[in-house]
């Protein structure tokens, strides 16, 4: 069992760091937001589940009933984690928009083109 | 009032949720039950009518969240971690080819259309920008322009069908 929980830590570890490059690797705003919400949402979906996995085998072989209160309230952490991120994404990047920055080295901008900017 | 009582009866149900394991009447100290009356009839004065109008009804059936569960961890799962390898290969190689682009949802309720744009912008690689409010369409920054004038499945599957089978 600690193999799984080392292994989900590893994965979220990874998809966490590779959030942190891609502010550093993409050139504006919006690619960035995909590396840097996107992937860490992966990320911390997987440490939320080794939490999980650790808090329900220590519940099940001591009994403790503070275990289980570990692994529910890191179940609400992720669902909170999965309502609250996309919708903070959605506004950085139509506040962006509004605000005027474009899109570097964009192929189309088809929100710029009703706005009549492109 | 119907929408008052039902917020009540959720924010206990969610109190319950939080302070589980506190004491020893079921996983619960009298306390925690007591306290959790009078917090839930505020929440539910204060969010009775935000539930009541912008929840449509046909979320209340368990078929619906049934069918949500099942999407949550088969559908959407799948893509989502199909997306996050390929956006990490992105960040890796640095290859991209952004734009926004527009896609036809044909989705009629608010709520569907939420449901949505939450999806794409949980799915890396796409991020819902903007929505059009009168045909209900969605602007979307995709990292890898395939198509300057997408379908909805090259952008984000079947994500729409889904959103229409449970909300609407």
């Amino acid at each position: 069992m600690s193999g799984l929980i080392a292994l989900f830590l590893v994965i979220g570890i990874a998809f966490n760091c590779l959030g942190a490059i891609a502010l550093y690797r993409f050139p504006d705003v919006y690619t960035r937001l995909h590396g840097a919400t996107k992937a860490t949402t992966f990320g911390s979906i997987f440490t939320s589940l080794g939490v999980i996995a650790y808090g329900f085998t220590k519940w099940a072989y001591t009994g403790e009933a503070r275990f289980c209160v570990l692994a529910i309230h890191a179940i609400v952490a992720l669902i909170a984690l999965l309502l609250t991120n996309p919708t903070g994404a959605h506004a950085i990047a139509k506040a962006a928009h509004r605000s005027g920055v474009m899109p570097k080295r964009a192929v189309v901008d088809r929100l710029a083109e009703r706005e009549g900017k492109w | 009032m119907g929408s008052y009582i039902a917020t009540m009866i959720l924010s206990y149900l969610f109190y319950l949720f939080l302070t589980m394991g506190s004491g020893n009447i079921g996983l619960w100290s009298s306390s925690e039950l007591l306290v959790g009356i009078p917090v839930a009839v505020i929440a539910g004065l204060a969010g009775g009518r935000i539930f009541g109008e912008y929840i449509p009804s046909s979320l209340l059936n368990p078929y619906r969240w049934c069918l949500f569960i099942y999407y949550l961890f088969v559908p959407f799962f799948t893509a989502m971690a199909k997306a996050n390898i390929d956006v990490a290969m992105r960040v890796i190689t640095g290859k991209i080819n952004p734009g926004i682009v527009k896609i036809k949802t044909g989705l009629k309720k608010d709520m569907a259309l939420t449901f949505l744009a939450n999806s794409i912008t949980l799915t890396p690689g796409t991020l819902s920008v903007d929505v059009d409010e009168e045909e209900n369409d969605l602007y979307v920054h995709w990292i890898d322009v395939k198509d300057v004038t997408p379908e909805p499945r090259d952008v984000c599957g079947d994500f729409p069908e889904w959103a229409r089978r449970i909300v609407e």
